[in-house]
């Protein structure tokens, strides 16, 4: 069974570097986005040394990491799913002998997997060249932020999942899926760290999933986060990963019974 | 008047094929409206810890993002060229074009375009209303007049760069990914270039000047004397850089062998 999602993780894997030019535009446009970002949050800064509990060295970093973290965390599986419904190859999916979300948890992750190794790993190195970020050395904060990274990216597919499982009811839900891409990179924390908002939006956000998704998994290697801190963070994202998983089981069985597909 | 007439025909026969799918439309309209919002939201929460942005206070910052989106709107309902190396080159639609007796960049932008981004110069506009309520600016009776003028300097720009790359899938069919790099560089104009390190400045204004597309401008509106003169050359540049796209485009024309079969 563990080697079935093996094979589909490898097979996604290859896939992905059969297109592996595509990814060296990707890298640019990361880094342009860290660098508007980045000269932003610097003009913000001004001459403070830090604010909310940020350094402006540990916010540079903070910008550089998340970026290169979203590269590891995102994925189309909420167009893929919403366009197997829509073509009605969903059909054939289903009476295949394997959960087919599942299947699609495992080819995201094996596509994550490879932004990984081609995209954030050199495109980090690139970006340590340009500005001027400070990342810690060899120590166990990168055990750390591996952990808190994967069920950051556990909630990004589960987030995904719920969005795309939505065209069963919603037939055409391309609106939805880039409403809620938009909400991500916004709420997760990539483009405004949670303590940077307003008291009532904290209060707000930390009720609902996407700090889960960037600004944890940022949080704990650009702070560092040791002992009851970290350990928080950690339950804050597995929380998270086991409550999405009843929605989308809910919607996934309700979903079977009313699945029309359109054409054939 | 030839022109014009093409023009409104292409727009009806647009019209119909839009309205068949009415939620579409109103799907797309509210999802760009929410990309917007997004960074209105990022321009509003910073300003909750600073003052200024390196001598720019919230309101003028939105000033010059509200007026950003207006040449960019103008810009993206005419020039939709995104998929034209797919639907031209690829599929081969360009042959049918050259056969026609209208220069080909003429009728590759009617085919393509998306008169529904207009509705991005209204939240321009509602963008800056809402800056200006906050602002005590003095409007001469020029300025309207140079405001018409910045916003076509602007999509010029946009355009010319626009087209310039567009012609580069003229020589080679395979696909680049220069536009989206190009797209992202666009954004670093929306915001006050002074925040930017002096060789992006730089970059921003003679190489690919998106700087005239939102900031020059915006801050000659702000009354703002020390960019006055870049802002004045802004329909210059824009001049300068579509007779660039055009010619990038006749020389590609003239070398396109079209994409085999």
């Amino acid at each position: 069974m563990l080697s079935m999602y093996w094979e589909v993780i490898r097979i996604r894997f290859l896939m992905m570097l059969a297109y592996r030019v595509n990814y060296y535009s990707g890298i640019v446009i990361y880094s342009l986005n860290i660098g508007v970002y980045y000269f932003l949050w610097m003009a913000i800064y001004g001459g403070e040394s830090s604010l909310q509990g940020l350094t402006s060295l540990q916010m540079a970093t903070y910008i550089a990491v998340s970026w290169m973290a979203r590269a590891f965390y995102f994925n189309n599986l909420d167009r893929e799913i919403a366009q197997e419904i829509r073509d009605g190859t969903v059909a054939i999916q289903l009476i295949r002998p394997y959960p087919y979300l599942l299947v699609k948890v495992f080819q995201g992750f094996g596509e994550g997997l490879f932004r990984l190794l081609l995209f954030s790993v050199p495109g980090m190195i690139v970006v340590s060249f340009i500005f001027p970020i400070h990342l810690p050395g060899f120590s166990d904060v990168w055990l750390k932020f591996a952990l808190s990274l994967l069920l950051g990216f556990i909630v990004n597919v589960q987030v995904n999942i719920l969005t795309g499982v939505c065209a069963f009811f919603i037939l055409n839900n391309q609106g939805l899926i880039r409403a809620k891409r938009v909400a991500v990179d916004l709420l997760s924390g990539l483009i405004i760290p949670i303590p940077f908002y307003p008291e009532w939006a904290q209060l707000l956000l930390s009720y609902l999933p996407f700090q889960a998704i960037s600004y944890l998994p940022s949080l704990v290697l650009v702070k560092g986060l040791a002992g009851e801190e970290f350990v928080h963070a950690i339950l804050i994202q597995a929380a998270w990963c086991v409550l999405l998983w009843i929605p989308i089981r809910v919607i996934w069985k309700k979903a079977r019974k009313t699945l029309i597909v359109q054409g054939g | 008047m030839f022109h014009l007439r093409l023009f409104i025909e292409y727009f009806k026969q647009y019209m119909k094929t839009r309205l068949e799918y009415r939620w579409d439309f109103v799907a797309q309209f509210a999802t760009d409206f929410l990309f917007q919002a997004v960074n209105l939201v990022f321009i509003l929460v910073v300003f909750q810890h600073t003052k200024s942005l390196n001598g720019w206070n919230q309101s003028e910052v939105i000033f010059i993002y509200g007026y950003f989106l207006i040449p960019w709107a103008v810009f993206s309902a005419f020039f939709n060229l995104w998929d034209f190396n797919e639907r031209y080159i690829i599929r081969g639609e360009l042959d049918r074009v050259l056969t026609r007796p209208v220069h080909s960049l003429v009728q590759v932008i009617m085919e393509t375009m998306s008169p529904e981004s207009l509705l991005g110069v209204l939240t321009g506009l509602i963008v800056m209303g809402y800056a200006m309520t906050d602002l005590h600016l003095h409007w001469s009776w020029t300025d309207p007049l140079l405001f018409l003028l910045f916003t076509l300097g602007g999509v010029a720009v946009y355009a010319g760069i626009y087209i310039a790359l567009t012609s580069i899938s003229l020589y080679t069919d395979s696909k680049t990914d220069i536009q989206p790099i190009i797209f992202n560089i666009g954004s670093y104009g929306r915001y006050p270039v002074n925040i930017y390190h002096r060789v992006i400045q730089f970059a921003l204004t003679w190489v690919l000047p998106f700087a005239f597309v939102g900031f020059y401008p915006a801050s000659f509106l702000l009354d703002q004397e020390q960019w006055k003169g870049y802002a004045l050359i802004t329909p210059l540049v824009g001049a300068v850089y579509l007779a660039i796209g055009i010619t990038c485009w006749n020389r590609g024309i003239r070398h396109y062998r079209g994409a085999g079969n």
